[in-house]
């Protein structure tokens, strides 16, 4: 089945301090397919994300990229691992002590030491997939939108032509119409590339743009999983609750 | 029921005092000790290197001239104003050469560079943190210690001497200025005493100084800064405490260093 599950949570239990946020989550990403983790603020969607992308260890159970537990792994395996994967960060991160085509090249230029001329060329093409023009290259992230910054990440993220793309929320604080052109983009990294993604959001419009797969995310486990298709007669009550924001249900606010 | 047991025992507040320092100083000492590895070991980076020692040593250069310059006049006037009592002035140029190399050089090279650098430093790694900036180096591959803190950590310890050397020289300067110039010393005498006065040891107790406090600089500014949370506010708190820890620190490693090169004469 590894052939099949490119990152899966399993069993994972994580926590800060005395409050518990994920407890024995279990997840799978699929190869190619488009994962969206839904949920309300604070119910560990990021946490779940972070743990993925190796930011974080988890207290208990296994975080496995292609079958590999993450935290089992050496240093050099573990930047194996990580080096097939890009993230695109809410508030885009870039570096602004760096122009925009060194920010895109970044992981040539200082893991993998590309030279500056091949790392800009690959910059300049990955920005040309973002639809972003080459006079942006030599800004600096300040001087750009936060819609093109988030462009900028998504280059960044796509640079090395990974496998697996983490987005934590995507199209959060974006106009409507950047916030499509971002899914756009992410749909093209999965449909066109076969990258496999996992989004964290609570845009449902996003998501149902984006998804294949749905997961609602509340109280540090999955209460829901499903088709995208489901998210438009949800009879899942919690997941009803979630798409139709209503106040009451089974879904508990974040104390 | 835990706070009404709190309440009654005074001890346990203390505890916690106790504990939370041995966590704080554990969290630093582990800090510290990745900071050293990362910058022993590879991957070295160039470019952020050079930026740091132009940062921190070619833009610290006039305030560190003008501190040590002002200094060194004014420890000249200080001597024959006040230590005439004494019939200081007859060893006015001994007296300066010794404060100025041992201990206003390097102090004050490290004050200023405390205020200049650390807190540039914790607002930079601080503001990085806040803004994920720290966990997208992680995810782009790049370890934080060997990219972010081993180069302020190596510009510091090469920074903080140079400019400890340029201090003690342009503040010498400053006493023989106003020794010539106010007080009526002949300038080659003055000059003379100072040369035949100064030992090689006395320029190098500055500069093992100097050494130190450009590691407290720098490690006191990324520290802070990388444990930053909590936005704007968080980031004025961590630059703050970068000042006032690496300025703490640089007074109570000048004693030791001190009575450390006084015992062996």
């Amino acid at each position: 089945m590894i052939g099949d599950d490119v990152l899966v949570w399993r069993e994972v239990r994580k926590g800060f301090g005395r409050s518990i946020v994920l407890d024995r989550l279990d997840m799978t990403a699929r190869r190619g397919r488009s994962l969206v983790i839904l949920g309300a603020s604070g119910q560990g969607k990021s946490v779940a994300l972070k743990l993925a992308a190796g930011l974080l260890q988890p207290d208990a159970g296994q975080v496995l990229i292609e079958g590999r537990d993450l935290a089992r792994q050496s240093a050099a395996g573990r930047k194996a691992l990580l080096a097939r994967t890009g993230m695109l960060f809410q508030g885009a991160a870039l570096f602004d002590s760096l122009p925009v085509w060194e920010n895109v090249a970044f992981r040539l230029l200082n893991a993998e030491r590309s030279s500056r001329a091949e790392g800009r060329a690959r910059a300049l093409l990955a920005l040309r997939r973002v639809r972003l023009d080459a006079d942006v290259a030599d800004k600096r992230p300040s001087q750009l939108s936060g819609g093109m910054q988030k462009r900028v990440g998504l280059a960044r993220a796509i640079v090395a032509d990974p496998e697996l793309l983490f987005f934590d929320e995507p199209t959060t604080g974006l106009d409507p119409i950047t916030a499509r052109a971002i899914d756009a983009l992410i749909l093209d990294q999965v449909r066109r590339l076969g990258c496999t993604a996992v989004t964290i959001t609570h845009d449902i419009a996003s998501a149902r743009r984006i998804g294949d797969d749905i997961a609602l995310l509340g109280r540090g486990r999955i209460l829901w999983r499903g088709p995208a298709a489901a998210l438009d007669r949800p009879e899942d009550p919690a997941l009803d609750q979630f798409v139709h924001g209503r106040a009451e249900g089974p879904l508990a606010l974040a104390p | 029921m835990a706070a009404g047991r709190e309440k009654l025992d005074p001890l346990s507040p203390l505890g916690r005092g106790v504990l939370a320092l041995l966590a704080a100083i554990g969290a630093a000492s582990s800090f510290i000790g990745r900071a050293v590895w990362a910058t022993i070991t590879p991957p070295w980076y160039g470019r952020p290197l050079l930026r740091q020692l132009w940062a921190m040593g070619y833009l610290s250069l006039p305030v560190v001239g003008l501190t040590a310059g002002f200094t060194g006049a004014a420890l000249a006037l200080n001597i024959v104003s006040g230590g005439s009592r004494i019939n200081a002035d007859q060893v006015l140029p001994q007296i300066v050469a010794l404060g100025i190399t041992r201990e206003l050089g390097p102090v004050l090279t490290a004050l200023m560079l405390a205020g200049r650098v650390s807190a540039a430093i914790a607002a930079e790694i601080g503001a990085m943190r806040t803004s994920e900036q720290i966990d997208a180096l992680q995810t782009l591959s790049t370890d934080p210690f060997h990219y972010l803190i081993a180069p302020r950590l190596l510009a510091g310890l090469l920074a903080a001497p140079l400019l400890t050397a340029i201090a003690d020289l342009v503040g010498l300067a400053g006493g023989w200025s106003v020794a010539v110039y106010h007080l009526d010393f002949d300038p080659r005498l003055y000059a003379e005493r100072t040369l035949d006065f100064l030992s090689p040891g006395d320029v190098g107790v500055g500069l093992v100084k100097a050494l130190v406090f450009g590691a407290i600089v720098a490690l006191m500014g990324c520290l802070n800064g990388f444990r930053a949370t909590g936005g704007a506010r968080g980031v004025g708190r961590a630059t703050t405490q970068g000042v006032v820890t690496a300025a703490v620190l640089v007074f109570a490693a000048d004693y030791a260093i001190t009575y450390l090169a006084a015992a062996r004469p």
